[in-house]
Formats: C-alpha cells, structure tokens, sequence
C-alpha cells in the first residue's frame, strides 16, 4: 500500500487529522511495530496522533463505522503484547493527551487525559504535599491510560492495591461509539462500579478520554529494612512472620542470589555477603507511629536470623535500597542475551514451596532463573535466563514458563498479578477460567465493542495463534531510562 | 428439591439451578436495606438465608471467602479472634446484615476513609447469571489481573445483574488501638475546611464523619497507642474538641454503623458527595425540617433520613435509596446505552428486575 490513495479506508482516516498526525511511512510506522514484548512486531496500517478528545472520538467512530480495527496505545510498554498492533488495524497513539486538567489539593484529586505519564501525576501532586499511589517499576515512562487499560500495580500493591483502587471516575469513548462517563470526583459510587469493570479492560472496551485519579498524602516516615538470609526459605519465614505480626508494611519484597549478583554488577549494589535471599520491608505513616512499629518490626528480622540487617538511615539509604530492588530486572537481562519474565501469583503461604519447584526446574532443565517478587502480595516475577542461539533455547524457556503458571493456577493463584493477559498468556485464560466464564466475559466486551475492533486477538484464546514470549530488554531499559518490577 | 429449598437454596448448585427454573427472580439477605428489593410481585424471592458460612479462611493469606447469605456479623467476630477485620467497616452488622446483600448494596463505613471502600477488598465472586450458569470471576489471591474485573462490577450491582454466591474479599490486621476525637465545626463551611485539612495531614485519619445536624466532626486515629495520644494531642492543640472515652467512642460507631441516628422505619438513602458539597447537601437537609442527615468518609459520602412515610426531595447529585418507599434513584442518573447492553450480556431472558424496578 504504498500510494496513499490505494486504499480508501486509510485515505478517508487521513482527513480526520492534519499529514503530519497520520503516519504511514515504514520508518515512521517501525516505532510503534511492537511493545514492551518485544519479541513480536506487527506493522500497523497506519498510527494516528490525536490531540484533542474530540479527535480520538472521532477516530474511534470512523474505525467503528468503517469495522477497521484499532489498538490504543500509551508509551508501549506492556509486557504482555497488550499494545502490539493488529494486523489490519491502525495505532491510536495518545502521548498527546497529556494534559493534567484540574488537580483539586482540598480534594485530593487530579483528572487527566490518559497520555500524562504515571510520575507526571505525582509530580503535579507534591507541591500539595499529596502524590498517586500505584507506582509500576515502568512509572517514569508509562501512562495513565495504559496503566488504567492494564490495571497495573507496582511495590505497593498490598497495602494499597492497584490501578483501579485509585481510579475514582472516567470518561471513554466505547468501541461502539457511545461516549460515557462513569463515576465522578467522589470518593462513593452510587448502583453498579462501571469505572471498576473499566479498569482492567486491556483496550478492549474503547478508549479512555479523561481519568479522575485519588491522591493521598505523602506519608510522613519511611523505615526501610534490608536483611540478608542465608537461605530464601529464611527469609521466606520472616515474611511470615510479619503478616501474622499485625503489622501492615507499605511494600515486603525478596530477590534472591542471582538478582542479587545482578545488582551488585548493574548499579553496585552492596548486600551482606554469603547471602542466598534479600528482603526488604518499609514502614510508612505519621513519625509516631512508624517508630513505635519499627520497634516491633526490628525485633521480628532480629528473630528471624539474618546474616545482617541494615535499617536505612536516611532518605539516600532509602533511595539505594529501593535502586538495587528496581534495578534487579534490567540487572539479571545484562547476564544473559534473552530471557523472559514472568509474572504470576501464589498464596502467600506457598511461596516457598513455588520457589523450591522453580528452582528445580531449573536445575532439570538446565536455564538460570532469577527471582525477584512482591512477597507480600505472593507475585512472583521469574525471569528465565536462555540463550536464543541454542537450537531449543527459547522452547525449553518456554515450557519453563509455562510450567510456572499452571504452577500458580494449581496453587489457587492467578497467571498475572500486574503485567495483564494480552497476547502472551491469552492461551493461559482457560486454564484459570471455564468456558461459559469466558463466554461470559466475551458477551460483556461484545456490550463494548460489539464489532470486535478495540484490540482484537489480545486476552482470549484463539484457535491456531502462535505462543508468544518476552524476551530480551526493553529498548528503553537498555537505555537506562526504565527499569522492571 | 422441595419448595422450601426452591426459596432458600442450600447450595451454589442448588442456586443456579433455582434461578434457571424461575422466569424472574431477585435475591434477597437479610432485608436491612428493603428498598433495594422492592420489585414488583411477580418476582421470586430467592433467600440467601442457608447459604450461610465462611468457607475459607486463612489470615496469613489476609483473605478469607464467604457465602453471599453469611451475616457480617459472623465475619467480623471471626476475623476478629485472629485479629483482623474488613478495613471499610461494613454497616448493619449488628442488625444482621450479610454479606451478599452488602456487596449488592455498595455500602462502605467510616473505615473507607483510610484505605477505601468495600470495592478495594472485594476480590472475587461466584455468581449465579441470568441463564442460571455459575460463574467464577476475579480471584482468590490479594493480587490478580486476569480477566474483566467483574468483582467490582458487582458492588452496588442490586442483583439486577447476576445473583451472588460466594465472595472473597482482602482483609487487614486490625490496628491494636483506636482513638476518637469529636471536633467543633460550626456550620459547612468550617466541616469542608476541616475535611481538607485533617485529610490532607500528617495523621493519617482512619475515619473522618460529620453530623450537620450537630455541628460535630468526629476523627478516628487508628494504630499503636503510644503513637496515637501525641497524634490526638496534635490534633486537639489545633481544633476544639475533646478526646471522646472507650465507651463513648463505642456508642458513637454503633450509631454511625447501625443508622440509629436515623428515623426508626423511614426513608433512609446515601449520596455520593464531594466534600465541597456538603455545603448544598446541608442546605438541601436544612430546607427540610424533618429530615436528618450524616456525611461520612471525610464529605465523599452523605446519607439523608426523613420520617416513615416522608418522600425524599430530589437530589442534585448520584443517590440511592435504601429504605422506604419511593424511587430507589432519588438523585441524578447517568444513563448510556452500554449499561442496557451490559444487562443483556448478563441476563439475556430478563429474568432479574431491571436497574430502573
Ligand atoms: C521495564 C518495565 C517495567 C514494568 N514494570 C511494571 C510494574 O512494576 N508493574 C506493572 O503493573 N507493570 C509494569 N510494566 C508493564 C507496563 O509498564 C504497564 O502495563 C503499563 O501500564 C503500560 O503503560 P503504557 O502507557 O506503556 O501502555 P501501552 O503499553 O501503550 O498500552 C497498554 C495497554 O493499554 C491500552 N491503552 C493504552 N492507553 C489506553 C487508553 N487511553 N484507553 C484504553 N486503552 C488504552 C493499550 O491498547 C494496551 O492494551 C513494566 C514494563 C516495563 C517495560
């Protein structure tokens, strides 16, 4: 399709904004071909760049009058394919939408169109003392709308759960057109959650216009503990021990000895020596409270035996700590050419038995596995060093992976805590869910999108899609511009 | 199945199959909040009443799952003996209202001021739809992003949707103390001022109610307790108000958390508010000599009372009507085509009452 009139769709799509807003050149394209899977690339017909939401509404009821597929897309930076082109389809890229349109400090709200990137919120919010809570490892780069679309969590999530805990009302235009509202600025909602089944959709429902979020105050006190274990069974007990302390820490993460090793290399980490397992537990809250907390928090870790425990002493011990932890990701991808992340959930209470399957299987199958995890929440996020070079590498990382999450779904768990279905575990759905249950969901996004255009082929099994993995580093990552949870 | 357990079905299977043999059906709990239900005649009543129990759980796990007819009253005794509780504070437990009927329902408690409301516990269900299929959506586990986050969906949903088996829901320890403060506010202007202050602070308020009526802000402080007398002192050295006693602050939660400031028998409906309009909703309260009022979850939410009877004046904001006679939607509703879509998706025969019954 390289003379612009060949097709009339795409020449009809192109009066709806200026030439230099619709994109058809190959190397213009070539940006948008894939997402943070980056493995799987499709080249779209065309990417279109609104401004304004009139002009994504518009766009989205030429794609519906005209049945053209379309996938909304933030900075790209899903991990599971949920921004990957459709074949056939146009990109509707919303970077433009960025505007933080009202943020009310007395009550403690910002409304934003969906391009305004996640720090960007908390950024606008810290003159008031206030900031947005979920705080996906990919924050400084990824947008509002994608983390609505994906429902996505970060370091936090335990205590203050996702996207959609923040998410108090919207504006979307539906695949079918219809423009709607749903919730508002109040903290209540009044008959059914509509923003809360919007939340979560994956770009499947229509796209999101302007989001209401809720801000809270910046706590006051951080206590910050990292402890080395000799054995991640170790440190495993110390999460343990505290939950059923009573206490309630903001975040409780463990990586284990090869991220560790990782880290140390990537950003020069310092963890006590001879440790298999690091954990690290915050308190956050009024200065009082934090510090009758940490008192009981000090005396559990000196319970559990670690080979040394360093409270964080200041705001850059602080910062340290948590560089080491968010580095780990982007860190274990510089041991290895590829590899491919997992995300997945298992009860709390089974995360030591998870571990122990998964370093079998490792050993079994002759792949390095790295792991580093919300332990508090029981998300794990393995990452499976290969090397795409050996004949049978990425196959055996594969079925590696896929051991992992039929693992969690036997646990009771879930096949994704944060990084959402899209392509990569569509073939997983059916595993956690039954056929009328997915049915089910089919008929709701039918309600939607009832011409199947927003998103197509992403979180639903289809008969004879290849499987799909992620592999290797985000471009962005190489870069040191992000970094992964 | 004999008629008894056509009503009050004993079991999920026995459920979804009383729903596919009645032509229209709605669910119902323990009635707290009749309004809800009141529909037409030629619904069924289905009984959640013997579907009753926790059917797990674990606290190391900070979740537990409980059939839909199970009485709050029974979930917070039993998480209370391993020391934790459902952080919204859940209303009418004492007037034994279930759990299903709460989530249907929507209704939060003070405690949604701190770490939000029955929507940001609720985790999974298993629900009955409108071809009588049992579905499981959600999950079991505090973190979990497969799928459509139909859990949600459900809260304030009225069983005009699907009717609710069994839910799981998040929980929290429960902070070892608790203090309550009763401020002055002297009319709404000094209430929001309050609101925007005590919420935007240091403290990290557990609870933040109002009663206009009164001229009276109350603040919970929740956590260890040598903490929360320096807080409190703060506090108090900047508002009047006094430190209210354990038993004094006990009646006062009973009061908030059983409506007893309300009108025995009347119309009792909530409003989703912002709190710089509790001015207009003290206003439109004040304008009616027989109404009573409570704004709850620092201004977001309002409910309004008004004598057996009494019909509500419509509201200028999104409303609910919990009790009495009269519309159920006493105040603006939005209305778009997806939400009848939705409906069909759900109950494609009809077979529950419709958003609008
Ligand atoms: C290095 C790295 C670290 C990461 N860390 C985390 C983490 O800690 N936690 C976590 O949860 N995720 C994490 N992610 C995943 C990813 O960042 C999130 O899923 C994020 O929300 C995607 O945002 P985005 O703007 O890049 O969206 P995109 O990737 O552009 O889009 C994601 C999905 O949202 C849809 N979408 C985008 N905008 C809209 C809109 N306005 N309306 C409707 N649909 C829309 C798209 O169609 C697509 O399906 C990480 C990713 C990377 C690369």
């Amino acid at each position: 399709m390289e003379n612009p009139n060949a097709s009339g769709v795409l020449s009809r799509l192109a009066g709806l904004l200026p030439a230099s807003r619709f994109m058809r050149g190959p190397a213009q394209l070539a940006a948008y071909e894939s997402d943070g899977l980056t493995a799987f690339q499709v080249k779209p017909l065309a990417v279109v760049v609104p401004e304004t939401q009139d002009e994504v509404i518009a766009l989205v009821r030429f794609c519906h009058a005209e049945k053209l597929p379309f996938v909304a897309r933030g900075s790209g930076t899903s991990l599971s394919g949920g921004s990957l082109p459709v074949h056939g389809g146009i990109v509707i890229a919303l970077n433009r939408l960025n505007r933080i349109v009202r943020l009310d400090p007395g009550q403690r709200i910002a409304v934003v169109e969906p391009g305004v990137i996640n720090t960007a919120v908390t950024l606008a919010a810290q003159p008031y003392g206030l900031h947005y809570a979920p705080d996906p490892s990919s924050q400084s780069i990824c947008t509002i709308g994608g983390n609505v679309a994906f429902n996505s969590g970060g370091a936090h999530c335990l205590k203050y759960g996702m996207t959609s805990n923040h998410v108090l009302g919207l504006k979307a235009v539906l695949a079918s057109g219809e423009v709607v509202e749903f919730g508002g600025a109040s903290r209540e909602q009044i008959g059914p959650d509509w923003t809360g089944l919007f939340v979560g959709n994956e770009g499947l429902f229509g796209v999101a216009l302007e989001i209401t979020l809720q801000l809270l105050p910046r706590a006051e006190k951080f206590h910050t503990v990292l402890a080395g274990y000799r054995t991640l069974e170790q440190a495993g007990d110390a999460v343990s021990a505290i939950v059923a302390s009573g206490l309630l820490p903001g975040a409780i993460e463990i990586m284990d000895a090869l991220a560790l090793e990782a880290a140390v290399a990537a950003v020069h980490a310092e963890y006590p020596p001879g440790c298999e397992a690091v954990l690290i537990v915050e308190l956050e809250g009024p200065r009082e409270v934090v510090e009758a907390d940490r008192v009981r928090l000090d005396a559990i870790i000196a319970a559990s035996k670690p080979v040394e425990a360093r409270p964080a002493r200041d705001a850059a011990e602080r910062l340290a700590i948590w560089k080491g932890r968010k580095s780990a990701f982007s860190a274990v991808g510089r041991l290895s050419p590829d590899f491919i992340v997992q995300d997945g959930v298992v009860p709390r209470r089974r995360l030591g038995e998870a571990l122990r399957k998964i370093s079998a299987w490792s050993g079994e199958l002759g792949l390095r596995c790295a792991n580093v995890f919300h332990a508090g929440d029981g998300n794990l996020h393995p990452l499976i060093l290969y090397d795409g070079r050996q004949p049978d590498g990425l196959a055996r990382a594969e079925a590696f992976a896929g051991r992992i999450l039929k693992m969690c779904v036997e646990m009771g768990g879930s096949i994704t805590g944060e990084h959402g279905v899209g392509v990569e575990k569509r073939d997983y759905l059916p595993a956690m869910f039954s056929a009328d249950e997915i049915d089910c969901m089919k008929r709701v996004r039918g309600a939607f999108d009832p011409l199947g255009i927003a998103n197509p082929g992403k979180m639903f099994p289809e008969a004879g899609a290849p499987a799909l993995t992620q592999h290797g580093l985000h471009p962005l990552e190489k870069a040191g511009v992000i970094s992964r949870e | 199945m004999n008629l008894a357990s056509i009503l009050a079905p004993t079991s999920l299977e026995e459920l979804s199959a009383t729903v596919r043999s009645t032509p229209r059906v709605v669910a119902v709990g323990a009635g707290t909040k009749a309004r809800l239900t009141h529909v037409s005649a030629d619904f069924i009543r289905i009984s959640t009443a013997r579907l009753s129990g926790i059917v797990e759980y674990d606290p190391s796990e900070f979740t537990f799952t409980a059939l839909a007819g199970t009485p709050l009253r029974e979930i917070v005794a039993t998480l209370g003996e391993r020391g934790q509780s459902l952080p919204f504070d859940p209303l009418l437990v004492a007037s034994g209202a279930t759990i299903g009927g709460t989530v249907a329902a929507g209704l939060s408690g003070p405690g949604r001021f701190r770490f939000g409301g029955l929507r940001d516990f609720i985790l999974g269900v298993r629900f009955v739809d409108g071809e009588g299929r049992l579905l499981r959506m959600g999950g079991k586990v505090v973190k979990n992003a497969a799928g459509f986050d139909f859990p949600k969906f459900f809260v304030g949903s009225l069983g005009r949707f699907g009717v609710l088996g069994e839910i799981t829901f998040k929980v929290f320890p429960r902070p070892a103390t608790t203090r309550t403060l009763r401020l002055e506010a002297k009319d709404a202007a000094a209430m929001i001022k309050l609101f925007a202050e005590a919420g935007n602070s240091r403290w990290e308020l557990d609870a933040l109610e109002a009663s206009p009526g009164e001229n009276a802000v109350w603040v919970r402080l929740a956590g260890p307790a040598a903490a929360l007398d320096v807080l409190a002192q703060e506090i108090l050295a900047r508002y009047p108000g006094t430190s209210l006693p354990a038993a004094a602050a006990a009646e006062l939660w009973q009061r908030v958390g059983e409506f007893s400031w309300a009108h025995a028998g009347g119309v009792l409906a909530k409003v989703a508010l912002t709190p710089e309009q509790v001015t207009e909703f003290s206003a439109v309260v004040r304008a009616n000599p027989q109404a009573r009022s409570w704004v709850s979850a620092g201004g977001n939410l309002g409910f309004i009372s008004l004598p057996p009877g009494a019909s509500l004046p419509s509201l200028p904001w999104p409303a609910l009507a919990l009790r009495g006679a009269g519309l159920l939607w006493p105040g603006v509703r939005p209305r778009f085509d997806i939400m009848r879509a939705v409906k069909v998706a759900l109950d494609p025969l009809n077979r529950f009452p419709n958003l609008d019954d």
